[in-house]
């Protein structure tokens, strides 16, 4: 059973404290929802765990199933089965969507998949997040309007399998189809196999779609208060102001 | 512009087959300032002595007229003139030209091939290439440069009304050679010339693709992919001249550089005189810089001398590796090496892909990939 751990995590950008010891634990058949305003860190913690350049980790841990997450590169987080859905996908000119995705496919899993295969799986798990099969020729991320690009992270989500998938603000941006139709995707997901989810948004509209098990309120670099789905209820009702003027 | 920077509108104005009639450079002219002269091996001085070799092959379906022929033919030179003194140089020196003509409507379907082949690069050559497509021909012509040499040469295409040519020039050089090289597409009405740079190998290479119209409706596309190793020094210098109206020119160069001393020139100059009304011009330069000690010269030049233009543009972009881009990779899984590849190969291979001669494609492919694992 796959476990994310994360302890009194301290992060840094550019000298910055920005998480300030943050406590998590995300096990396989779990869906965690961070919420939180925005400015409170949430993005940081998912770029952290990732791996990206810009962030320090001052303090702190983060394991996968009792590995040193914050000891490996960003490829090999990746391949632990670790996962990061960003909010802003990157335009990689020159790529197309296949080369990449297979190129992914290969590293995660470890070999080369059969190109029939791999061709077909790419096609229908396209069809199933209703991109147009002429995507799979094109530059990744280039040109993309919001909600495609947002089609191709779970894509990819779906595609890779990981063990736990962080999904940063998948959500913003959507309109209520396209919403409908990312939510689908990370449900499959999340049903398939033994796998965990952290999702972080700053609106409990997602959460109507995905069903969390756990909610956290993410402010001023940690979290301030969990729960149940109850508490993206009274989030909804009452918003953020009582998390982000506690401690003031 | 400075005192002594002259406009673009002037850089072919001087224009002679005599050597004589050009100055030996210094390297301050504003066309020789980036080109190391001490490199050149005396072909820009007089110094360099004709007696090296190399071998050209050409292999062309029947229909296509091959000659090899001295320098009395009337149609050597009848599409360009020399406008510096390397080119004029070459002109004043070589002793026998290829002319290439597709004749009056005909299509050629398989791609002309000229193998340009170096036997040595301690001894100077000079060649001259004449390329001739008839009215209402087409043709793909693929220009293969390998071999050792210090060669300096004039091409000249020579385009008649609605006729169209694909160029592909290879520059793959052994390391030890130095090559300047002028070729100029000449227009007719309604041409269309498509010229496409390849150029990896080489100590030294200077090329001058060149574009003039002659009539109305002429379609001008030039395209070029460089990769600069540490001591290469790799040169192009475009003009689109635009002298008639209602002519279109597309330039888009792109180069990767890695390694000490990878140093690549790219000058995009573009002219629109007065009387070219309705011009369409746009041009481009990309330059993908991947490790320390590398150096881009990037120039675009564009000069309107009217107020009715259909389009015209530049841009000029030098760059480090996009690490967000290879964030994006990496986090999908994808090793740090492989996926610097990656954004390299799609970089160049935008234009890469625009390659329609398959085997060409495939080769320069397979080269790029060589210059990114070294």
């Amino acid at each position: 059973m796959a476990t994310l751990e994360i302890r009194d995590l301290h992060v840094t950008v550019a000298d910055k404290e920005i998480l300030k010891g943050v406590n998590l634990t995300v096990k396989a058949g779990e869906t965690h929802a961070i919420m939180g305003p925005n400015g409170s860190g949430k993005s940081t913690l998912a770029y952290a765990i990732a791996g990206h350049p810009k962030y320090t980790v001052t303090s702190g841990s983060v394991t996968l199933d009792g590995e040193d997450v914050l000891a490996m590169e960003v490829d090999e987080r990746a391949r632990a089965g670790l996962f990061l859905a960003m909010q802003y996908p990157v335009e990689v000119p020159g790529v197309s969507v296949s080369n990449f995705m297979r190129t992914a496919v290969t590293a995660v899993r470890g070999e080369a998949p059969k190109l029939r295969l791999f061709s077909k799986e790419l096609k229908e798990r396209m069809a199933e997040l209703q991109m147009d099969p002429a995507f799979a020729q094109r530059s990744v991320n280039e040109g993309f309007s919001g909600g495609e690009k947002k089609r191709h992270e779970i894509l990819q989500l779906e595609m890779l399998q990981p063990k736990i998938a962080v999904l940063d603000e998948t959500d913003s941006g959507l309109d209520v189809d396209a919403l409908k139709v990312v939510s689908e995707g990370v449900n499959r997901f999340s049903a398939a196999g033994e796998t965990g989810v952290l999702l972080i948004t700053h609106y409990t509209r997602i959460l109507r779609y995905v069903k969390p098990d756990f909610v956290h309120v993410f402010a001023d670099g940690h979290i301030v208060a969990a729960g149940g789905p109850e508490l993206a209820d009274e989030l909804e009702a009452e918003g953020y102001e009582k998390y982000t003027k506690a401690g003031v | 512009m400075g005192l002594d920077v002259k406009p673009v509108s002037t850089l072919s104005e001087k224009a002679s087959y005599d050597v004589a009639d050009f100055a030996v450079p210094t390297g301050r002219e504003e066309e020789w300032r980036f080109t190391p002269l001490n490199r050149l091996r005396g072909l820009h001085d007089g110094t360099a002595v004709g007696d090296g070799k190399v071998v050209v092959e050409v292999n062309a379906d029947p229909e296509v007229r091959v000659e090899s022929v001295g320098r009395g033919d009337p149609r050597v030179g009848s599409g360009y003139t020399p406008t510096d003194r390397i080119s004029a140089q070459a002109y004043s020196s070589f002793t026998t030209a290829t002319v290439i003509t597709v004749p009056r409507e005909a299509s050629v379907e398989r791609p002309i091939t000229v193998r340009l082949r170096g036997e040595s690069a301690e001894q100077a050559a000079y060649g001259h290439l004449t390329v001739i497509v008839e009215a209402f021909g087409s043709a793909t012509l693929v220009l293969d440069h390998t071999g050792s040499a210090t060669y300096a040469d004039n091409v000249e295409f020579v385009i008649g009304e609605q006729a169209s040519l694909k160029v592909l020039s290879l520059q793959e050089w052994r390391d030890d050679t130095v090559h300047v090289s002028h070729q100029h597409a000449h227009l007719a009405k309604d041409a269309s010339f498509r010229g496409f740079n390849v150029t990896l190998g080489g100590d030294l290479v200077r090329i001058r693709p060149s574009v003039s119209y002659h009539g109305q409706g002429g379609d001008a596309e030039l395209y070029g992919v460089y990769f600069v190793d540490a001591g290469q020094h790799l040169e192009h210098r475009l003009l689109a001249d635009h002298s008639v109206p209602n002519c279109r020119s597309r330039v888009d160069y792109r180069g990767a550089l890695q390694g000490e001393e990878a140093h690549t020139v790219w000058i995009g100059d573009v002219v629109i005189r007065a009387e070219a009304e309705g011009t369409d011009t746009y041009e481009l330069n990309r330059n993908l810089v991947l490790t320390d000690g590398t150096r881009v010269d990037s120039v675009p030049n564009l000069e309107i001398l009217t107020g009715e233009v259909a389009g015209a543009g530049h841009a000029s972009a030098s760059g480090r590796l996009d690490d967000q881009q290879l964030f994006y990779l990496q986090a999908r899984g994808i090793p740090a090496a492989e996926a610097k590849r990656m954004v390299v190969r799609g970089f160049l291979g935008q234009l890469v892909q625009q390659i329609e001669v398959e085997e060409v494609r495939e080769r320069v492919e397979a080269a790029i990939d060589v210059e990114l694992a070294k």
